[in-house]
């Protein structure tokens, strides 16, 4: 449910966000501005993990977000309105889809390569020191994983044996650059073994085994045994970003990356376990029709006031806890 | 009737006091850094911690300030009260990242749902010979940068009430303390900022600057080391009859232009004193603040700040670039 509405989602995202930028792309155009980096082709991993998720793990993602906040249980009229920047979205206009913060379920988000990891890794040190069975799972490419704060966190949760999971989301290319080119090792779940802790990888985009392999894991961090890290290989059926012409990618691969669905192979696989098909049909008119309620109401939402650009920057006020100077007779005086 | 106190502390023993305080009463605040539990901090800002509340709770860490900052925005966000160390404000440039992109956007990118209740400690300033890569203060830098509150401590008093204030804060709070200020045994402190500390804790509210010695000729502005600086500066000034009015910013984010402006209001005569950077800085934005405030008011108006060049090592060169009391009576005396 969570990866056809996921599905649905960016390809509804992507007709809105194109709407207003022909024939000439102007970025800033249209219903939705600025840059969009849809997740089609990545619902496996979103999905396959967070089923393993309460509400009070964390979840920290990565600037292509909508799937794992689909699947983390994101607000989705609100993180909807968000992507539209409208007043109603998660962070009133002020974050767009890189930036998508749902604190009632732990997600949040970082346009910055591998810069979750670290966050997530403060989550697991939190609910380590509150002694609670809570996890935090970081969300990240495979063109993080030559990045320190991706390479420090591994350290960090390792050293601490803190309840965290990093996911690599593995798609082969970060933008232009295929992987091959910037790495010597073969998967990036080898990063692991200089941390001592388990490197997973689950091979081809199958959710079901995502499912089973995210629950090693993720049991692993709820009983206190440690980190684990995980890659999925995912594929990107899109651009990087809406308007990437893609001239770097043969057209080979991009064949081969629409070729193979997850989504169809889980449809096959319920399937051979005996689900009908007006069950499936069913799942995804409901899918359908969560996200067109969520793109309707989003758009009937009002822009923010100009004058809102000035609020929101402190959650106390300036001057803190207190406004008032402390009296004391400071003998010998400080003056 | 305010209370008499007449216990010193040094400015380390007040920043660790204020700390003390804060752990005892909620289990949530936490100490990481490097050096911080057995060490104590290199310029004591955890002296004794870890003996009272443990490793756990006073955290050695990793040299990898991405992580750990990071880590600290990260359970900042879960509701814990993180404080967390650089041990050189200079180091900021490996962790940049979870500074200025993560602790300090959060709150405004998430439309005030996220709060980041973080204190971000740092060891700021040179005079000690340290070279260009661990003698900066960076205030201008951090406080540029929108998300952060900027606060730097001149005295005890000041340390332990602004520490308290930044750990109760739910804003993440910058923290920087000026090594030459903390009384470490090694690096002796210039006379002034050992104060008497009331036993009792206090907050001290940002962004209301502290008129450190009244005076009717003319404003100096400063902060951190330079208070001090500068109110020798003045004992002299005073000696040749030029009267002049100290204040201490006490914090950068926010900025009480309010105080600065009334006295300029009533000297006419301004100097700005900063251990940072010239160019784009804080002396630049006091004088803007000032002038759009209440242009009128300014007779003369003077800044003293580090040149524009990396601080030198050798006692001569770093003694030139750093502005000292001489040249703050000398730039005063212009003004008048």
């Amino acid at each position: 449910m969570d990866m056809v509405t996921a599905r649905h989602y960016e390809e509804r995202l992507q007709e809105e966000y194109l709407e207003g930028k022909q024939p000439a792309f102007d970025i800033s155009a249209g219903p939705i501005p600025g840059e969009l980096h849809l997740a089609a082709g990545h619902e496996a991993s979103g999905a396959g993990v967070c089923q393993h998720l309460r509400e009070g793990d964390t979840v920290t993602a990565p600037h292509r977000p909508h799937h794992v906040a689909i699947a983390k249980g994101v607000d989705l009229k609100r993180m909807t309105a968000e992507i539209f920047g409208r007043e109603t979205g998660l962070g009133k206009g002020k974050g767009g889809h890189m930036h998508l913060f749902d604190p009632d379920v732990h997600f949040a988000c970082s346009g910055i390569i591998a810069q979750g990891c670290p966050p997530a890794a403060g989550a697991g040190l939190a609910a380590k020191k509150r002694n609670s069975d809570s996890v935090a799972v970081a969300f990240l490419g495979e063109g993080a994983i030559e990045q320190g704060g991706f390479l420090e966190s591994l350290n960090f949760a390792a050293v601490h044996n803190l309840p965290v999971v990093f996911v690599i989301e593995d798609n082969d290319w970060a933008i232009s650059m295929p992987k091959e080119r910037v790495t010597d090792v073969e998967n990036g779940s080898q990063r692991a073994g200089g941390f001592d802790m388990p490197g997973v990888r689950v091979d081809h985009d199958d959710a079901v085994a995502v499912y089973e392999a995210a629950g090693d894991a993720i049991g692993r961090a709820r009983d206190r045994n440690g980190p684990t890290l995980l890659e999925v290989q995912v594929h990107r059926r899109m651009g990087h970003f809406m308007g990437d012409p893609q001239t770097y990618r043969p057209d080979e691969d991009q064949e081969a990356a629409a070729a193979r669905d997850s989504i169809e192979r889980l449809t096959e696989d319920l399937r051979a376990a005996g689900l009908d098909d007006a069950t499936l049909e069913e799942l995804r008119s409901d899918a359908h029709e969560r996200v067109e309620e969520a793109i309707e109401w989003a758009k009937e939402q009002p822009e923010p006031e100009p004058e809102a650009a000035h609020e929101d920057m402190w959650v106390n006020p300036p001057s803190g806890v207190t406004d008032t100077e402390p009296e004391f007779d400071l003998a010998g005086g400080e003056e | 009737m305010a209370e008499t106190i007449d216990r010193e502390l040094t400015m380390s023993r007040a920043m660790v006091e204020a700390i003390a305080t804060e752990m005892r009463e909620n289990d949530e605040v936490f100490y990481m850094g490097e050096d911080v539990a057995d060490y104590g901090g290199i310029f004591d800002s955890t002296e004794g911690l870890r003996e009272e509340f443990g490793y756990d709770r006073v955290m050695d860490v990793p040299i990898s300030e991405t992580a750990y900052l990071g880590a600290a925005v990260g359970a900042a966000q879960e509701g814990m009260r993180p404080i967390a160390e650089l041990m050189f404000v200079d180091f900021f440039g490996v962790a940049m990242d979870q500074i200025y992109n993560q602790m300090a956007k959060n709150t405004y990118m998430s439309g005030g749902n996220v709060s980041v209740p973080m204190v971000l400690t740092a060891a700021v300033g040179g005079t000690y010979n340290d070279a260009a890569q661990h003698s900066q203060t960076l205030y201008g830098t951090f406080s540029h940068l929108p998300g952060m509150k900027i606060v730097v401590p001149s005295t005890a008093y000041e340390a332990k009430g602004l520490m308290h204030n930044a750990i109760r804060d739910d804003d993440p709070v910058m923290y920087m303390f000026h090594k030459r200020l903390m009384g470490i045994g090694w690096m002796p402190a210039p006379d002034g900022p050992k104060t008497p500390v009331p036993e009792t804790d206090y907050a001290i509210p940002f962004g209301s600057a502290d008129v450190k010695r009244e005076g009717e000729d003319v404003t100096i502005v400063t902060l951190g080391l330079h208070v001090h600086r500068a109110l020798e500066a003045a004992e002299s000034l005073a000696a040749d009859g030029v009267d002049a009015e100290v204040i201490d910013l006490r914090s950068l984010v926010p900025l009480d232009t309010e105080t600065v402006v009334a006295s300029v209001e009533k000297t006419g005569n301004l100097v700005v004193v900063d251990e940072d950077y010239q160019s784009y800085g804080v002396t630049g934005e006091i004088i803007a603040s000032v002038a759009e405030e209440s242009l009128g008011a300014l007779d003369s108006v003077e800044r003293l700040a580090l040149p524009d060049v990396p601080i030198p090592y050798a006692r001569p060169l770093e003694n030139e670039v750093i502005p000292d009391a001489a040249d703050i009576e000398t730039a005063a005396k212009r003004t008048q």
